[in-house]
């Protein structure tokens, strides 16, 4: 019997999503009050924002992997161009727009719009193939942004922009501002990126993701991962289709390195490397492929994981090795997949005998 | 999508509940969980409670990652300096030093890791870019800091672009880039026997190098010296520097200035000889090291030019005593310049603290205001300089030293 009246969100197929809501919406509000209350370590205080945008990242890349089954080894290269985007975009306009959050909003749409152009020119050849393409033309991806920004130098005076590659030619007016300035990247950025804004950022992150895996557009783009020919013979565009994801994925990817660049003084280009890509995508793996909460929750714990273990000292990296060793064994050995099997059979037994008694 | 959303709900809200208890537990462990944590000299922790308490000296650098050696020296340096200065009796320091990685992200946490343990005196960062990104925060916070060794002008400044707007309470105990390739221009323009062409290869992806490389070229234009070829590596790149070097050959190059450190450097030395080319090699403090490097032909190291503040040969008593300790400590291994500046920004934080008569119970605040006060005003004797004197800015004045390497040693360079 299905209760029609029932409230949405204690329905089970919208189970996933209430529970990714309620753990961030809890989380936030725990850790304001904690922070308020002054219990926060400063430890604790100066991680909230990364990881908000670690989370964000891990989200867009999990739509990618998982709903549309293209793997993506360039998520860091999207926050390179969303992050670096966003403070130049905050740097310029420092004086026309002095209030932080105007400038935050905007710099982060301009962050998240232009890596999913990025993302959308690399898309159009790339979707278009059959196979594991879209992985080593990202994985190159990665690498030639970090190059590139590497050898870019952006400054603007009175005067207007001035840029150059490879070697700085520019020569900028007392008062002017580098705001790219090659291997140093960017220096000197106000620090306008909040936790509130981490989260706000969250919500909406899931929400367009939800909404999406739930929609028509949603299960064209399961149907294409699934069955490619099946899905082509019932008139779906298998290019376009991936590319809604692809390129959604991109746009949050580039919203979160924007938070991020805004969150600290300075941004060099070689933070978005190789290892950074890699480390989301093992959030990813470890947070369960199509489980958003999941997802944040491997982000939360792999990113305060070898901060709680500072006090280990010089043993630290090993034991943070070790600990990942650990749960990856544990989370696919054979015995604890069939306890938490059984576990939720039982759940599930109850749930239905609650059920019967009602009706 | 697979319905198996209740397990995970249940697992969701333990792991939820675990990790406020460990945020709870750690924010109210400010001071209880250094004791076992830090990794203090024994004598500080027998000695603190006589002196009437320690104070708290915190730093960051990268232990792990590729920059490590940089970290640990810095580290080990430092732990160095503050058992000598503990055992001497008198005020007592107790000394942390946490992992950034180089890495500006985990410099902030690790700045946050610090000020919880109590922090009262900084060591700022070991590098550059995390210095850049920890300056602001030890700025707002009001904390002393002294950088052994982060160069680059957004480490003192907030506006780095125009050298305005200084913290006024960071300093640095090494040369800033700019003035290392200012002077390293103006001693090749002062000495035009060393050879009038000049090719430079550096490392593009990297701060210190290629800050160095931009004033250099800039200073070498004002002073008239040519620069015939300048050629770039990267992390990607740095083993073989067969093409950077045959065109500077090519280029009629009989100087050759390398702003990197001694790895690399050791490494163009060494395909220079293979190839036959034999300009004369000058470099900055980051060759500094390259006699010790494990594996390398020392004799390729002849007649190169070097300018720092820092030598390890060097026959005067203070650094005789620093690097034969220094020895002990870490099995043999000779001290770079990274190590004697650390050993210095002690020295000289024990010196200040002791002129303007500081005490452990003051708040990291009053500290700084004080030490800020002394550090623009004292003259302060170390490793790496005598008559060491710092401006309002937080910029260091010392003389660097021109040696060159005879005989597997440092030879000073008259003027």
């Amino acid at each position: 019997m299905k209760n029609k009246k029932q409230l949405f969100i204690f329905d089970p197929a919208y189970r996933g999503r209430t529970a990714s809501f309620t753990l961030v919406i809890a989380a936030y509000v725990i850790l304001q009050a904690l922070r308020s209350s002054g219990n926060l370590s400063s430890l604790f205080a100066s991680l909230l924002v990364p990881v908000t945008c670690y989370i964000v990242a891990a989200i867009g890349l999990n739509l990618n992997v998982s709903v549309s089954g293209e793997l993506n080894l360039g998520q860091a290269g999207f926050m390179s161009v969303g992050a670096f985007t966003a403070v130049c975009v905050s740097g310029r306009l420092v004086a026309a727009v002095s209030a932080g959050i105007p400038r935050l909003i905007i710099s982060i749409l301009c962050g998240a719009v232009i890596a999913a152009l990025f993302g959308f020119a690399i898309g159009v050849p790339v979707l278009k193939l059959q196979g594991d393409y879209l992985a080593i033309v990202t994985l190159a991806f990665g690498q030639i942004i970090k190059s590139l920004i590497t050898n870019m130098y952006l400054g603007f005076d009175e005067n207007g922009f001035q840029f150059s590659f490879v070697e700085n030619k520019c020569s900028l007016a007392p008062g002017g501002k580098m705001l790219l300035n090659g291997p140093m990247g960017a220096t000197g950025t106000q620090r306008i990126a909040n936790f509130t804004a981490g989260t706000v950022l969250i919500i909406i992150a899931l929400i367009i993701v939800y909404n999406l895996i739930y929609s028509k557009s949603g299960r064209a783009i399961m149907a294409c991962r699934d069955n490619r020919i099946a899905a082509e013979l019932t008139g779906i565009h298998i290019a376009n289709t991936k590319m809604l994801s692809f390129v959604v994925s991109a746009g949050l990817a580039g919203a979160a390195g924007a938070l991020y660049g805004l969150n600290y003084s300075t941004l060099v280009p070689n933070k978005f490397d190789f290892n950074t890509s890699i480390l989301i995508l093992v959030y990813v793996v470890l947070g369960g492929l199509g489980n958003m909460t999941g997802t944040i929750i491997s982000t939360i714990v792999l990113v305060l994981l070898p901060e709680l273990l500072r006090s280990l000292q010089d043993y630290r990296m090993l034991i943070y090795a070790i600990v990942l060793i650990l749960i990856m064994l544990i989370t696919n050995n054979e015995k604890v997949k069939t306890m938490t099997k059984s576990l939720r059979s039982r759940f599930a037994a109850g749930r239905g005998a609650d059920k019967k008694e009602a009706a | 999508m697979k319905n198996h959303g209740l397990v995970k709900k249940v697992l969701a809200a333990l792991m939820a509940v675990s990790m406020m208890a460990a945020l709870t537990a750690c924010g109210g462990s400010g001071s209880s969980g250094s004791a076992d944590s830090a990794e203090a000299a024994p004598a500080a922790e027998a000695s603190a409670e006589a002196a009437g308490g320690v104070i708290k000296i915190g730093g960051s650098g990268p232990l792990t990652g590729g920059a490590a050696v940089y970290g640990t020296a810095v580290k080990d340096a430092a732990e160095l300096a503050v058992a000598e200065i503990n055992a001497k009796g008198g005020q007592q320091f107790e000394l942390r030093f946490e992992d950034d990685a180089h890495d500006a992200e985990k410099a902030v946490t690790a700045y946050g890791a610090l000020k919880d343990w109590g922090m009262q005196i900084s060591l700022c960062t070991v590098t550059s870019s995390p210095g850049a990104a920890a300056a602001p925060l030890y700025d707002e916070d009001n904390i002393f800091a002294i950088t052994p060794s982060g160069s680059s002008l957004a480490v003192i400044y907030q506006d780095a672009d125009n050298a305005a707007n200084p913290y006024g309470n960071i300093f640095q105990m090494c040369f800033t880039d700019p003035n290392q390739g200012v002077a390293s221009a103006d001693y090749l323009a002062a000495h035009p026997d060393l050879g009038s062409k000049v090719a430079v290869i550096y490392k593009n992806d990297d701060n210190y190098s290629s800050g160095v490389f931009n004033k250099f070229k800039a200073e070498s234009e004002v002073k008239g010296l040519e620069i015939v070829y300048d050629g770039t590596f990267d992390d990607s790149n740095a083993s073989d520097f067969s093409v950077q070097l045959t065109k500077a050959q090519a280029a009629g190059a009989d100087i050759l200035f390398l702003p990197i450190y001694y790895e690399p450097a050791s490494l163009i030395l060494t395909q220079a000889n293979q190839m036959g080319y034999a300009p004369t090699v000058f470099g900055i403090d980051g060759m500094d090291g390259i006699l010790t490097l494990e594996g390398f032909d020392t004799s390729l190291a002849e007649g190169v030019y070097l300018l720092t503040p820092f030598s390890a040969d060097a026959t005067d008593d203070l650094t005789k005593n620093f690097v034969e300790n220094y020895k002990a400590k870490k099995d043999g291994e000779i001290p770079n310049q990274f190590a004697a500046d650390a050993y210095d920004c002690i020295y000289a934080i024990a010196q200040a603290v002791e002129a303007a008569g500081i005490t452990a119970d003051m708040s990291a605040s009053e500290i700084c205001d004080k030490l800020v006060g002394q550090f623009t005003s004292m003259t302060f004797n170390g490793l790496t300089g005598q008559n060491v004197t710092w401006s309002e800015t937080g910029e260091v004045s010392k003389s660097p030293k021109a040696v060159v390497i005879q005989g597997g040693v440092y030879v000073g360079v008259e003027d």
